[in-house]
């Protein structure tokens, strides 16, 4: 099971947080893992709303070798240009309180973020159960 | 536009977060709090967030910005209700709310306004208006 939602507005961000939570139901995550990965996918979304200039989030069931959710987020805008720099908490170049790229980091089982500079930024976060 | 609803109990305003937040909502609500601790003169605010599955760090900013301005105008603010997962969460986000008292339910946090629920239905409403 997978599908792709596109990222424009803050209503989008709502719908990704249902989507989110339901593909975390089917894995039978526990309720604090449920809310763990509704709340990264929140901060990530917002993310490419606010600093992408919008894009999509690919969500995923996992399988193998556990049950889970995987989450890509992709965008088309100015990338990060210090992906170190914008992990640290408090580190905001908009008027966020800086916690977005490491709380997700935080509350994922697996978190990778790639980045070009002009073109765009990956974040890929998986939580198992 | 949807706005959510604040309703006056004695000297305290209390608002119960039922719906997913998003910008404008969350907007609104800073803007619609500020001016009717002003027009009533509260001197509390109460948050009830029971509802909410997920607190995010805009969310939490929301919360803090009500505080803030609360403080401001000297009215405090009590925020209830948080469920467990989400309190969890939030601590792990890095988020504390360090500006925002908190109480795990509406009555202790409206004990914590010095207000108490039961003595709030009988408080005569008279002094409330009279500075606007």
């Amino acid at each position: 099971m997978a599908e792709t939602l596109q990222i424009r507005s803050s209503d989008d961000v709502v719908r990704v947080r249902q989507r989110v939570r339901l593909f975390a139901v089917e894995a039978g995550m526990t309720l604090v893992d449920q809310t763990k990965i509704v709340t990264a996918a929140s901060e990530l979304a917002r993310n490419t709303l606010d600093y992408g200039g919008g894009g999509t989030v690919e969500i995923e069931a996992l399988a193998a070798p556990q049950r889970g959710v995987r989450l890509t987020f992709a965008d088309q805008g100015p990338g990060i240009a210090d992906i170190e720099a914008a992990l640290r908490d408090g580190y905001t170049t908009g008027n966020g309180l800086g916690l977005g790229l490491g709380g997700a980091k935080r509350l994922s089982s697996e978190f990778h973020v790639e980045s070009w500079p002009g073109q765009g930024t990956r974040v890929r976060i998986a939580r198992w159960r | 536009m949807d706005r959510i609803p604040i309703l006056k109990l004695g000297k305290a305003l209390l608002v119960t977060i039922q719906v997913d937040m998003h910008d404008r909502l969350a907007t609104a609500l800073e803007e619609d709090l500020t001016a009717k601790i002003v027009s009533v003169g509260a001197r509390g605010v109460l948050i009830d967030i029971s509802a909410l599955e997920i607190v995010d760090s805009f969310i939490g900013r929301m919360l803090d910005n009500i505080a803030a301005v609360s403080r401001v105008l000297d009215a405090r603010t009590v925020v209830v209700g948080m469920r467990p997962a989400v309190a969890i969460t939030l601590v792990e986000l890095g988020l504390s709310l360090t500006g925002v008292q908190t109480a795990l339910d509406v009555e202790r946090g409206m004990r914590l306004l010095g207000q108490s629920p039961f003595e709030l239905l009988s408080e005569p409403d008279d002094d409330c208006d009279s500075g606007g």
